[in-house]
């Protein structure tokens, strides 16, 4: 039995009729313990498959876990819905201070259903939703703005989350994100455009309640085991020094970094933008999520000269991660540091997901360099490097100026089959891919990954642990990569950080648990992983992924080496079809 | 008598914020805070942080500071708060009637509150979240008034 029952409280909003109702779901989180497993079965049991991604009828889940203020690096909120950018399921992640707040507000999940008529946000606090007047804010043209104005009206200063869409959520394009704490982002498959759809510009939640535990002693003596794990030990070096940015110059020295829409595996000009510059010139401070040691979130300060005045300074910030800095720096050819911060300032403050929005950007170039489009559809001239021209191109796909900026936003993939290069459009199950280009295991990771991240199974770390080594055949990758995204099933349902993942072993992910009345042995948790990554799996496949016309490889993959030299088509195609038996046989799902 | 003797020469300490230019945001003081009773969560948490308005600007930590000549116990109608050797307060429950007068007496800001309890939560300065601190923002020190 769980001993906090706070978490087992369901919060459902219904923004058509401006109400809400809480529900007690105790079997829930005892069996799924939060997260992903819970927002699988909620979405499940609330959302028509049939139903439009930016319609009243979609459906957003948001989760927290039973470690969730109870143990460090439990800071994730999972959200799921119906994904506007592939049309079946969509689960995006985020840190900041989001998942304690909701947690500290007294809910361990809430479910946001119908559409509002006019612009709202939701203020959440002591057990109470108020739906407040957002038509004034929705427009406004920065993310940063709505923070602030939120923040100053809004109370629990500390203890809450506010999470808000830009003007790409607005406008619905369909890899808008939501913000959080204007550094931390759900960031993928499109959520901003859910909200925005929804007339949702925000959610602020907030709160500090305790939690209760079953067996105190006990539950000390672990919380210092994994705080000492996490702060002591190198487990969590790699995110405690430079953060993920320390990718860069590794990647490109094995050949695995994504340049230029991936018409090469190695950028040149690496060292300009790598964790290591950026570090040296640009970070400007370090900050947490809600009870995470770690403080992996760097922020940039972007210094800059009034346009029309010496001696007059502005001083902005950005954070960054390797993702971005693939994105919208080496698959765009930029190397210019402070452009490349300038760029992903601009995303940040029209609120789209930085790592699609550079994947369209580089497809575009490519499509326009190759004469497919002109300057009848991009209105300016993009060309790699150019980050001027590609802050400008991003404004364009959240105002739509023509028909070709209205394609782009709806991603692509879409892009690319209305105006060709579908070969160089690199999506996997139309979503934007990952940074990496490490070898076979990478690819077939995002092609399969239920969120098409390369969180979901680890691909890239596989491949990169395999260099220098035999490649095992096709069907074991894929046994390993299921094996993988299945125990990931119990980090993101615990709401774990996937970078604390080498901390929380199914052994102390046991013996965590314990304290706070759940009795699950290691093999449990793993089968419940198997349970969870099948039932999740079946969803996406009821909500309409094809696994046979969905499950594609771009060409690109095969004509660019990776440090495992040319990727072998036969090689892929046997690891899918191993796959589609696979995940058949795991679901049931006959189509 | 020797006990109270023994008693004297323990200098009584006090927590003090020493670099709050340091500090991430992380909220493991909050947390280390609450888990003495023992409990999850923040209810139960002396300490405070927060931004100064956005992550970019940096965080503020508030908690109480030891005054000698604490305002929060001159308010306090029932007697409920009462000055602790060393500076800052000693609660005794039994006589709170959660009327919050004392937060809003104290000009830090530096009385949380428990709100499963309807509580003052006073820092009693014993340090546990000094050790919980990945950047040394939070010290124990003794107390030199």
């Amino acid at each position: 039995m769980i001993a906090d029952k706070a978490l087992t409280r369901v919060l459902y909003i219904d923004l058509s009729k401006k109400s809400y109702w809480v529900k007690e779901r105790p079997e829930l989180f005892e069996k799924y313990l939060g997260g992903t497993g819970v927002a699988t079965k909620l979405l499940k049991e609330e959302l028509k498959p049939t139903a439009d991604p930016l319609g009243p009828n979609n459906v957003v889940v948001m989760a927290v876990g039973i470690f969730t203020g109870a143990y460090p690096t439990a800071s994730k909120t999972v959200t799921m819905f119906k994904s506007p950018l592939t049309g079946n399921l969509g689960e995006s992640h985020a840190g900041g201070r989001s998942a304690v707040a909701i947690k500290m507000s007294g809910f361990g999940a809430i479910v946001i259903k119908g559409e509002s008529d006019i612009p709202v946000y939701l203020s959440i606090h002591d057990g109470k939703v108020y739906f407040r007047d957002a038509t004034a804010l929705w427009g406004v043209r920065s993310t940063y703005t709505v923070g602030r104005v939120i923040r100053e009206r809004e109370g629990w200063p500390g203890l809450r989350s506010i999470m808000r869409i830009g003007r790409a959520g607005e406008k619905l394009i369909r890899y808008a994100g939501v913000v959080t704490e204007t550094y931390r982002h759900f960031g993928r498959l499109g959520l901003g455009a859910v909200w925005g759809s929804k007339k949702l510009k925000a959610v602020v939640v907030g709160g500090r309640r305790g939690i209760k535990v079953a067996d105190a002693r006990k539950y000390r003596e672990v919380y210092d085991k994994l705080y000492n794990r996490i702060v002591k030990s190198d487990l969590m070096k790699k995110y405690h020094d430079l953060g993920t940015p320390v990718n860069i110059i590794p990647l490109n020295k094995i050949g695995a970094l994504p340049t230029r829409n991936l018409t090469s595996a190695r950028f040149e000009k690496a060292e300009e933008i790598s964790g290591e510059a950026i570090a040296a010139t640009m970070l400007a401070r370090r900050v947490a999520c809600s009870h995470c040691p770690v403080a992996c979130i760097h922020i940039a300060a972007i210094r800059e000269e009034y346009p029309h005045e010496k001696y007059f300074y502005t001083t902005r910030y950005v954070s960054y991660d390797y993702e971005p800095l693939y994105a919208l720096g080496t698959m765009l050819g930029i190397s210019d540091r402070e452009g490349l911060m300038r760029l992903i300032e601009e995303v940040e403050v029209q609120g789209m997901d930085a790592m699609s929005t550079g994947v369209a950007l580089a497809w575009a170039t490519e499509a326009f360099s190759r004469g497919i489009i002109s300057e009848k559809e991009t209105i300016v001239k993009p060309s790699w490097g150019d980050w001027k021209t590609y802050i400008q191109m991003v404004r364009y796909i959240v105002e739509q100026p023509n028909e070709f900026y209205k394609k782009l936003g709806e991603g692509t993939a879409e892009a690319a089959k209305t105006y060709g290069g579908e070969e160089f459009a690199m999506v996997f199950g139309k979503n934007e891919m990952p940074g990496y280009h490490a070898g076979p295991a990478t690819h077939l990771g995002y092609a399969i990954g239920a969120r098409h991240s390369h969180l979901d199974n680890a691909g890239y770390s596989y491949d990169q642990k395999l260099i220098g080594k035999e490649y095992p055949p096709p069907e074991k990758v894929i046994d390993d990569l299921m094996k993988e995204e299945a125990w990931r099933q119990i980090l993101s349902s615990l709401v774990l950080c996937f970078f604390a993942r080498k901390v929380y072993t199914p052994e102390i992910v046991s013996e965590a648990l314990e304290p706070l009345g759940i009795k699950m042995s290691p093999e449990d948790l793993k089968k419940l992983g198997w349970e969870i990554y099948a039932e999740k799996y079946r969803l996406k496949l009821e909500l309409g992924f094809d696994l046979e016309k969905d499950l594609k490889l771009p060409k690109r993959i095969f004509e660019t080496p990776s440090p495992h030299g040319m990727i072998s088509e036969e090689f892929m195609k046997k690891a899918l079809d191993h796959f589609r038996a696979r995940i058949r046989e795991l679901t049931g799902f006959k189509a | 008598m020797s006990a109270q003797s023994a008693s004297a020469e323990v200098k009584p300490k006090r927590l003090v914020v020493t670099n709050p230019d340091l500090c991430v945001g992380c909220m493991s003081c909050m947390f280390a805070c609450a888990r003495r009773y023992p409990s999850g969560g923040l209810a139960k948490s002396a300490i405070h942080v927060r931004s100064v308005g956005g992550f970019e600007k940096g965080f503020t930590v508030i908690v109480c500071r030891a005054c000698p000549n604490p305002p929060c116990a001159k308010v306090c109608p029932t007697g409920a708060l009462t000055p602790r050797k060393g500076g800052g307060v000693i609660l005794n429950p039994a006589k709170c009637i959660g009327c919050g007068m004392c937060r809003e007496a104290c000009p830090f800001g530096a009385i949380q509150w428990d709100t499963d309890q309807n509580k003052p939560m006073i820092c009693v300065h014993c340090g546990y979240c000094t050790n919980y601190c990945p950047h040394g923002v939070l010290e124990l020190e003794e107390v030199r008034w």
